[in-house]
């Protein structure tokens, strides 16, 4: 039996993607808009989703939106931002209670569906402009997390990483877009923008749960319906030369944040793709990786010291805390290990226990309705077909010389290091 | 055996308490991969003040100490658990909080071998000089970490705030000098007090077989021994009604200002069923007045007091309990009184209607549908729930029990000037 199986149908204008599965007491839907990530809309697609989940015509205040939802047994809705590769993502997702398990037996899923349907479809828009009222409090909202991703270190020094590495490229850009461009967005401008992409954008909608995929089939295609279109794909870049280049940047923290980035010049979809994956297992991604082993409890210079791929873009990032004067040998331990690897210094265990942790984690992803989405939308974003069983068994059959090689092929980028006030030498 | 079920919720529990004092708790789930399992001491940052195993004094502990007892638990004289778990294709972790200590793993293969794991590692401790040490440096650095995070620290400072003598104003991970003073004699006497198999429980939940799962577990068991049981004597000194201090200030390197009134909760002894209701209703009491379809919010949200940051969330154990309210803003003084003046405000008019109690009770009752799809969540929680004498599945009967009147007692008892602290964390 399939770990996963996946219905996909072709709707008007979008793909509907339905799991059935009766592991969980609840159904989920997400809706996702893909575009290619562009410095002149990517702040007005950050500020869209929070200015159409404040209201409707139908639900005119949050208040009432809201209590509409906490009707529905508490269904969640809630939208989320994403970078996959250079494409900037957009998710509505919703999940609802299965009526099977409450006392209560109405039917919630298309009641659910039909929530979504308005506050896609029913903006809170007049004379061809969003509310104004809810455009300046949304406003204000994405100016206050965009200044917020400042507090939170580790996630600032690994921004900071992607800007200073991918400087040239799309992939800089955050998908929470710039501080400086939300003054500027008007109704007008944002609605316009708003047609545009629900006419432009890959539409992928998903329904996980206890379903009927018949009716979930109809009740949708009845429901949605855009015009049909042809995706815009972005073109792959990598510099042609990747120079190793050190950021310093002196803040008042007690530990600093050392981030690295390399290119791995593999991404999903290539042959070499899990290979890579592996890789990741032997060098940095888990608890028994050479990261933890050698940066943590061998040299007791950190309490996290992992690795993570980005694999759309093709990128591997390191991150670690250390103390501000452990620069250097932190530094170097991440480089030796990375050494060790290109020149096949782990073991055939290394290897068996490195697979045995990736398919654990797979599957164990698999256990939650989100889990299942992130994972398949892998396909959409890269235009692949690659089924869930063949993730599984392509992990299995990677040898020690295939990720030896695809070690090779990965080079050092950007070292970026976030540090304490006075403690640079 | 003990075979528990749940018709509405459609699952099943055994439970079996062992001779040596240990419950086992198993929950088969259909049509999952993974098996999650739990093993829990009833230790936390709190127990810092107690009779050690054996002995007749009280002693007092460094602060840090339980944390540093679990990371340690991990590393054996023949290296590290970790490794252990992940080649049997496992991913094991642990945390402590003020009240436990919990090991886990999950896994979707070798299921047998990693719950003996799991069990053999945390009854065997094995503490050195050496490894100590370097532990010490490891945990530098984790205080470290959250000493930069300005939510963790806005979150402690508020606690702080609420007591004067109660443990629960320290620091879970402790200082770098509360830390430096820990032995591995220590560590072994706060092992032998606190993780005799009688003060721990056991949760398995997972696609498992029940019966197999517990032979196991008891056959384990029975090869080894432990000392009798007793009760461990705790202390905990006396804590006055009223807040420690009514507002604490942090500046740090930050952009945004952070808010969150704290509240101190009275009638803190209860456990079982009267604490499960208190909780719940309190709990309601909190949605009900700041949940995202809330008048309140509305207009915190309207006047661009808050953003989405903004969270409330209500603690209670035994001995202690407060709620949290607030968030992100740019006017942390004007939040802070908005959020005090909204609460004193439903104490004397009760505006709470029958209409919206119905709607926030059904919305409770669908995040818990959500919550039990989560196996982490279910064994977590329901420990917790456990170690305070309630059950966790009594959540949705108690839940649709919830009377006005009951919320109206809740405001009155839980609402008072005199329990409310402010903490802010500000640009430096």
């Amino acid at each position: 039996m399939a770990v996963v199986s996946e219905t996909i149908k072709d709707i008007n204008g979008y793909k509907l993607h339905m799991v059935k599965t009766d592991k969980f007491k609840t159904n989920t839907i997400i809706f996702k808009m893909k575009a290619p990530l562009q410095k002149e809309n990517v702040t007005k697609r950050a500020l869209l989703p929070n200015v159409l989940q404040s209201n409707s015509k139908k639900f005119p205040t949050t208040g009432q939106l809201r209590g509409y939802l906490d009707e529905l047994y508490g269904a969640t809705f809630y939208i989320d931002l994403g970078k996959k590769g250079e494409y900037h993502t957009i998710s509505f997702a919703m999940e609802v209670a299965n009526e099977r398990f409450l006392s209560d037996s109405t039917p919630l899923l298309k009641t659910a569906i039909d929530f979504l349907v308005e506050v896609l479809t029913n903006p809170n828009v007049g004379d061809g402009e969003f509310h104004k009222e809810t455009l300046e409090k949304e406003k204000r909202s994405l100016k206050q997390r965009i200044q917020s991703i400042y507090d939170d270190k580790m996630k600032y020094s690994n921004n900071r990483l992607i800007e200073e590495m991918c400087k040239e490229e799309p992939y800089s850009l955050h998908v929470h877009g710039k501080e400086s461009e939300v003054d500027s967005i008007t109704g007008k401008d944002l609605y316009d923008y708003y047609k545009k992409a629900l006419a432009e954008d890959e539409i992928s909608l998903y329904v996980i749960g206890d379903i009927d995929e018949q009716d979930v089939e109809q009740t949708v295609s009845e429901r949605f319906t855009f015009s049909s279109r042809t995706p815009q794909e972005v073109v792959k870049n990598q510099p042609a030369q990747v120079e190793e280049q050190v950021i310093k940047e002196e803040q008042d923290v007690k530990q600093g944040k050392l981030n690295i980035g390399y290119r791995t010049n593999v991404t999903y979809g290539d042959p070499d793709y899990f290979a890579l994956q592996v890789f990741n297992g032997v060098y940095g991604g888990f608890s028994h990786s050479k990261l933890f082993i050698n940066v943590r409890e061998k040299a007791s210079l950190a309490y996290y010291a992992a690795s993570r791929v980005e694999s759309h873009k093709g990128l591997l990032m390191v991150m670690s805390g250390i103390d501000n004067s452990n620069y250097d040998q932190a530094v170097s331990i991440i480089k030796e290990q990375m050494q060790a690897m290109k020149d096949g210094d782990f073991s055939e265990d290394d290897l068996i226990q490195t697979k045995a942790v990736i398919k654990n984690q797979l599957l164990e992803t698999l256990d939650t309705a989100r889990g299942i989405v992130e994972i398949l939308y892998h396909n959409v974003v890269a235009g692949q077909e690659i089924q869930l069983d063949e993730w599984l068994q392509r992990i299995e059959t990677v040898t020690k010389e295939e990720v030896v090689q695809v070690a090779n092929k990965i080079q050092l980028d950007t070292i970026y290091f976030l540090t304490g006030t006075g403690a640079t030498k | 055996m003990e075979k528990i079920s749940f018709d509405q919720l459609q699952e099943e529990l055994y439970h079996e308490k062992l001779e040596n004092g240990l419950e086992v708790y198993i929950l088969p789930k259909k049509g999952f991969n993974k098996t999650y399992a739990t093993f829990t001491t009833k230790y936390g940052s709190i127990d810092n003040h107690f009779v050690p195993a054996g002995k007749t004094e009280l002693v007092k502990v460094p602060d840090g100490i339980a944390h540093f007892l679990e990371h340690k638990l991990f590393e054996k004289e023949d290296g590290d658990v970790f490794q252990q778990f992940s080649r049997q294709g496992a991913s094991a972790n642990a945390f402590t909080s003020f009240t436990r200590t919990a090991y886990l793993f999950s896994s979707t293969s070798d299921v047998e071998k990693n719950l003996e794991t799991l069990i053999d590692f945390v009854q065997y401790p094995y503490f050195s000089e050496k490894t100590v040490e370097k532990e010490k440096g490891i945990i530098g650095q984790e205080i470290d970490m959250y000493d930069d995070n300005p939510d963790w620290r806005l979150y402690f400072g508020a606690i702080q705030n609420l007591f004067e003598n109660h443990p629960v104003k320290i620091d879970i991970a402790g200082t770098k000098e509360s830390i430096a003073e820990i032995t591995k004699d220590m560590l072994y006497e706060c092992y032998h007090t606190f993780y005799h198999p009688s003060n721990m429980l056991l949760f398995v939940v997972g696609p498992v077989q029940v019966d197999e799962i517990m032979e196991q577990i008891k056959d384990n068991q029975a090869k080894k021994t432990f000392p009798s049981q007793v009760e461990i004597d705790r202390k905990f000194e006396s804590e006055k009604e009223d807040v420690s201090e009514k507002k604490l200030v942090l500046p740090m390197n930050v952009h945004t200002s952070k808010c969150l009134v704290s509240v101190k909760a009275t009638n803190t002894k209860k456990q079982g069923e009267e604490m499960l209701k208190q909780e719940l209703t309190t709990n309601v009491l909190l949605e009900l007045l700041f949940g995202r379809s809330s008048e309140n919010y509305e207009t915190l949200y309207s006047n661009g007091l808050i953003d989405e940051s903004f969270s409330f969330d209500y603690t209670q154990e035994k001995g202690f309990g407060f709620a949290m309210i607030g968030g992100d803003t740019n006017n942390p003084d004007q939040l802070a009184e908005e959020i005090k003046r909204m609460l004193i405000e439903e104490k004397s008019s009760r505006k709470i209607t029958a209409e919206s109690l119905e709607r926030t009770k059904k919305k409770k009752i669908g995040a818990f549908l959500r919550a039990v799809n989560s196996p982490e969540y279910i064994a977590n929680q329901f420990t917790r729930y456990a170690f305070n004498d309630m059950n966790l599945f009594d959540v949705v009967p108690v839940l649709e029990a919830i009377t006005i009147e009951d919320i109206q007692q809740v405001a009155i008892n839980f609402i008072s000037e005199n329990r409310m602290a402010v903490c802010q964390v500000v640009p430096k």
